[in-house]
């Protein structure tokens, strides 16, 4: 089985302000918008290096996303940037309505998303995210697993016409994709090959679905993991092509288990070929306070469930 | 320039275009629109630079924001009637398949429509992103935006209206149709707005009224002093007093109307109010 390096624990935030401020000095038109939380969503350096096209906006993400779907009038491509939580559910109809609906060229970049946000507990904790926005006629909606596929879907996104919801996280993660690599938006990326089992997984959970395939090599069972970071349009080609070799699938995301990943995984099967599937993913609850390790433990959305799920779907063959 | 004689048989055609819409589907929303009629013609007829080889982005053109989607009756009527799409078109305000949607939208492509509105409170931040873009642009022409005064009840607004003094939003008039009216009765009975104006000012904004909104000629001259009023480090805000139901003596000066199709009978008492000018669709 192909091993993947961590080449040094980065978290996905710093990809995503790394890619704007590549943006920044190649594509004139890319303006970015920001409610309070430059440094978290790590767009000091577009600040600092485009002042002209940085937008502060203050503690309003309402007036935030409408300005921005405003702004494509005239050809600008609008970033914003602010917490999952308040970039999703806090402004469902404006982008419903204004992005959306109205077809405008917004990029709603969010971060601290999911339980791996840590600390500041259930308030922030956003898990129905992925779900609201897959269901917006139109949306393109990405899930990215590392530093490098962060930068380089931020990147990507400015390249495509249309609204797009970017996720990424707060915590430091494993960063081991290549350095460079083209993000296509909407093809899966297949990262080992194996016949007992299919792992789709997204965001950080990519990196815990590669450490859960180690161990189950270890057994003898051999796992073919795809790193599907585009939620929305779904690589079904990609999945089925996988599922018809192994039989069963395992989905692993940092989420709802109603409404996310899994579910739109289970629906390609059903609609095609059914096979057994298993989901990590948190339960229609809550999150809390705690360290991002502890809460994935406590959640079962680490590589432990992950083994855990393929062991149990594997005997549903 | 148009005569005031022009601009008022335009005005009339398109309270018969409204009546006949809303009539014609029995749904949608006569009160508003009626009273901005003058608004809408003053504003197309007499005072934004625009071309009507529409583009989505207005380059170098005035652009007006809908906020208050609800009042697409005259919107349409006047878009139609300045040349945007054809007149008979309004034949298929709100019917299956027609681009002429019961809220305005650019779904389906709509040439005149920039943005889809309906959901309250939106279409201000949409202007202002629309003005921040054109300073970017170094595009000298304004954006105009038009907002029901109930509507001012929905926060973001607020949100908009802090950001824009803060931010010395200046290229833009944002329009208050001042009607005192919303759906489930007069504004103050709803929800007092307290003193607009007042409001206005202390976030900063450069405020105008104009007292007889329905008076074509006070409308023009509202608009041109607030454009006169424009560049100067101030956004600026026209609160603009109308009558709901403005031209149909059973449809004033009441909250009724707002979003009640007229019978038959009432239709036809309606018309004969407002005579054909310059031809129904």
């Amino acid at each position: 089985m192909k091993k993947y390096q961590d080449t040094g624990k980065k978290d996905t935030r710093s990809g995503f302000g790394a890619g704007l401020e590549e943006l920044g000095k190649s594509n004139p038109n890319v303006v970015a918008l920001c409610a309070d939380l430059t440094g978290s969503l790590k767009m000091d350096a577009f600040k600092k290096n485009h002042p002209e096209r940085f937008f502060q906006v203050g503690i309003a993400e309402a007036n935030m996303i409408s300005m921005a779907a405003g702004m494509t009038i005239g050809g600008k491509i609008p970033f914003t940037g602010t917490f999952a939580n308040f970039s999703t559910g806090r402004v469902y109809d404006q982008i419903r309505q204004s992005v959306a609906y109205s077809g405008k060229n917004v990029k709603i970049c969010a971060s601290h998303a999911g339980l791996t946000l840590g600390e500041d507990g259930a308030t922030h904790q956003i898990l129905e995210d992925l779900g609201l926005m897959k269901m917006l006629p139109g949306m393109t909606v990405i899930n990215t697993c590392d530093y490098n596929q962060t930068k380089a879907a931020t990147i990507a996104i400015a390249e495509y016409d249309g609204p797009v919801y970017l996720r990424f996280g707060r915590p430091k993660v494993a960063n081991f994709t290549p350095e460079n690599q083209k993000f296509e938006i909407g093809k899966a990326v297949q990262l080992t090959e194996g016949n007992d089992v299919t792992i789709i997984a997204t965001g950080h959970l990519v990196w815990e679905a590669l450490l859960a395939a180690e161990k189950l090599e270890e057994n003898g069972i051999t796992a073919e993991v795809i790193n599907i970071h585009t939620i929305k349009p779904l690589d079904k080609e990609a999945i089925l092509a996988s599922v018809a070799k192994t039989k069963c699938v395992v989905t692993a995301e940092e989420h709802n288990y109603l409404g996310g990943l899994g579910e739109s995984v289970a629906r390609v099967l059903t609609e095609n070929t059914p096979y057994p599937q298993e989901f990590v993913a948190t339960k229609d609850t809550f999150g809390e306070s705690g360290t991002p390790a502890q809460l994935m433990e406590k959640y079962e959305i680490d590589h432990n469930a992950i083994e855990k799920a393929v062991n149990k779907v594997l005997k549903r063959k | 320039m148009p005569q005031t004689q022009q601009l008022n048989d335009f005005v009339t055609q398109v309270r018969r275009d409204i009546l006949r819409q809303v009539h014609q589907v029995n749904s949608g929303h006569p009160g508003g629109s009626l009273g901005c009629a003058e608004f809408f013609t003053a504003l197309y007829q007499e005072v934004m630079e625009y071309s009507t080889k529409f583009t989505m982005d207005g380059n170098n053109e005035d652009i007006f924001v809908l906020s208050n989607g609800h009042i697409s009756p005259v919107f349409y009527s006047v878009l139609a009637r300045s040349g945007f799409f054809p007149v008979e078109e309004l034949n298929t305000f709100r019917k299956l398949n027609s681009r002429l949607q019961g809220h305005p939208t650019t779904h389906e492509n709509l040439p005149g429509v920039r943005i889809a509105s309906g959901s309250l409170g939106q279409g201000l931040s949409v202007a202002l992103g629309i003005a921040q873009t054109k300073k970017l642009n170094k595009d000298t022409k304004l954006v105009y935006s038009l907002h029901g005064d109930g509507e001012l009840q929905e926060g973001q607004n607020w949100e908009a209206i802090m950001y824009a003094a803060a931010n010395n939003v200046d290229n833009i008039i944002a329009t208050v149709d001042y009607n005192q009216q919303q759906i489930d009765g007069s504004t103050d009975d709803v929800l007092s707005l307290g003193n607009l104006k007042a409001k206005f000012e202390a976030f900063g904004w450069h405020v105008l009224e104009v007292e007889k909104g329905n008076d074509i000629t006070q409308v023009i001259e509202g608009l041109k002093q607030a454009k006169a009023a424009t560049g100067k480090g101030k956004p600026v805000c026209i609160l603009l007093k109308t009558v709901m139901g403005n031209g149909v003596d059973f449809m004033m000066h009441t909250h009724e109307w707002h979003g009640k199709a007229p019978s038959d009978e009432q239709l036809e008492n309606a018309l004969t109010q407002n005579p054909e000018t310059l031809g129904d669709y």
